[in-house]
């Protein structure tokens, strides 16, 4: 089987975990490069039946994508905490993070040990 | 401000990352379920229970003609062991110390991960959970400390989780007596009997020191669901001018929703005292 051509580093020193977290992100760029590529083409179609089949397949790419991140979430301590320190925030994003900073790093000590699932590593 | 109250104890953010270092090392070495079941979490610490989709009817409507029936569901239980480390070792760590003394937190580390994996495997009846072990549908296999009969007692699990309709990949978990054993027993001419267990294990082998004998169960996933509100995490209680009280903190609760995907293998015989286990991987 082809290896992927994301690989930036000999595959053979990346560990279990790393290849399945590329394979998560890689998934989800290509759903969101889907999703953009549904975008444009519902923006230029000119049939309106068309143009709704299309924004219903790029409204299923979204919630692929949601899929996979939510598979990084739960294994990647640092993507959770940001996740849950930004997203669903009201107000500037740009104020959020500006007055954030210090309160992030609060809470940082606050956060668990981020062990999460161990589920997939290596056998005795 | 957390339930974990990090932010009034006398220790320095370098101090703070060490001891979550070292108490991620040993939980990871040493929990075991986390390794093979589904993980649903971390919800946080607001998370109070698990729907079950079940209901029971109560007798006695609050209207004429007006029927009543309770949700049930599983509440999450909250784990906590307090430890104490000397402000002499956390200061150490700030002066560079590459060795300090932290084994109240590792020994805290390994109780809860022996109570979180001991709930998982075995139950916790005042929590409401009932245990791989308890909720399998199969009979426990017996075992008995001759090892040279493990592959058969192993092959005879995978059949029967196989026959029941339930697709691998198939895990073991290995309690200390077993670990100990199979790691020590070979068949004639020499031929690891470990290496001959894992021809019926197309998963993992987990050494998993809370269990009592050994757990050949499916990690295909959805038959085994670990739920964790607050995740293990470090929190202070107190301190003094000598010493730092804390804790590891947590909160789950687990359900079997397959009894079929999972054989106890159980000694007949009461275990003797073996200590054991793989050395932590730095």
């Amino acid at each position: 089987m082809a290896n992927s051509v994301g690989y930036h580093e000999d595959e053979d020193k990346l560990s279990d975990e790393t290849k399945d977290r590329h394979r998560a992100i890689a998934s989800m760029m290509e759903e969101l490069e889907a999703v953009d590529w549904y975008d444009q083409r519902v923006s230029a179609a000119s049939d309106a039946e068309l143009r709704e089949v299309l924004a219903h397949n790029r409204d299923e790419e979204k919630e692929h994508f949601v899929m996979a991140l939510e598979w990084l979430r739960r294994r990647d301590a640092k993507l959770d905490a940001e996740l849950r320190e930004r997203l669903f925030a009201p107000g500037s994003i740009v104020a959020h993070e500006e007055a954030g900073n210090e309160g992030a790093r609060a809470a940082a000590g606050d956060v668990s040990l981020g062990i999460g699932s161990l589920k997939g590593g290596s056998s005795l | 401000m957390s339930v974990l109250h990090r932010s009034l104890a006398p220790i320095s953010d370098r101090a703070w990352q060490t001891l979550d270092d070292e108490a991620r090392k040993v939980l990871k070495l040493h929990l075991a379920a986390r390794k093979l079941v589904d993980f649903v979490g971390p919800l946080g610490l607001e998370a109070a229970s698990v729907n079950t989709g079940r209901s029971e009817a109560l007798k006695a409507g609050p209207h004429e003609d007006v029927t009543a029936a309770r949700r049930e569901s599983l509440p999450l239980v909250e784990l906590r062991t307090d430890f104490e480390l000397t402000r002499a070792e956390l200061d150490a760590i700030d002066r560079g110390a590459a060795d300090p003394d932290l084994a109240p937190l590792q020994d805290a580390a390994k109780r809860i991960a022996r109570a979180e994996d001991g709930a998982v495997f075995h139950g916790y009846a005042a929590a409401g959970i009932g245990g791989i072990d308890q909720r399998s549908a199969h009979a426990p296999i017996p075992l008995e400390d001759d090892f040279a009969l493990y592959p058969r007692a192993v092959a005879t699990a995978t059949r029967l989780l196989r026959t029941a309709g339930v697709d691998g990949p198939y895990a073991i978990a290995l309690g200390p007596r077993c670990y100990a054993g199979l790691l020590e027993a070979t068949a004639s001419g020499g031929y690891p009997i470990l290496d001959m267990v894992r021809r019926s294990i197309d998963g993992p082998l987990v050494w998993a020191p809370a269990v009592n004998g050994a757990i050949v169960m499916s990690t295909r996933g959805g038959d085994f669901e670990l739920t964790v509100g607050q995740d293990l995490s470090i929190g202070y209680a107190s301190h003094d001018a000598r010493s730092v009280r804390l804790h590891l903190l947590e909160s789950l609760t687990f359900r079997v929703l397959t009894p079929e995907a999972a054989v106890a293998m159980t000694y007949r015989n009461p275990e003797p005292a073996r200590p054991g286990g793989p050395a932590p991987r730095r």
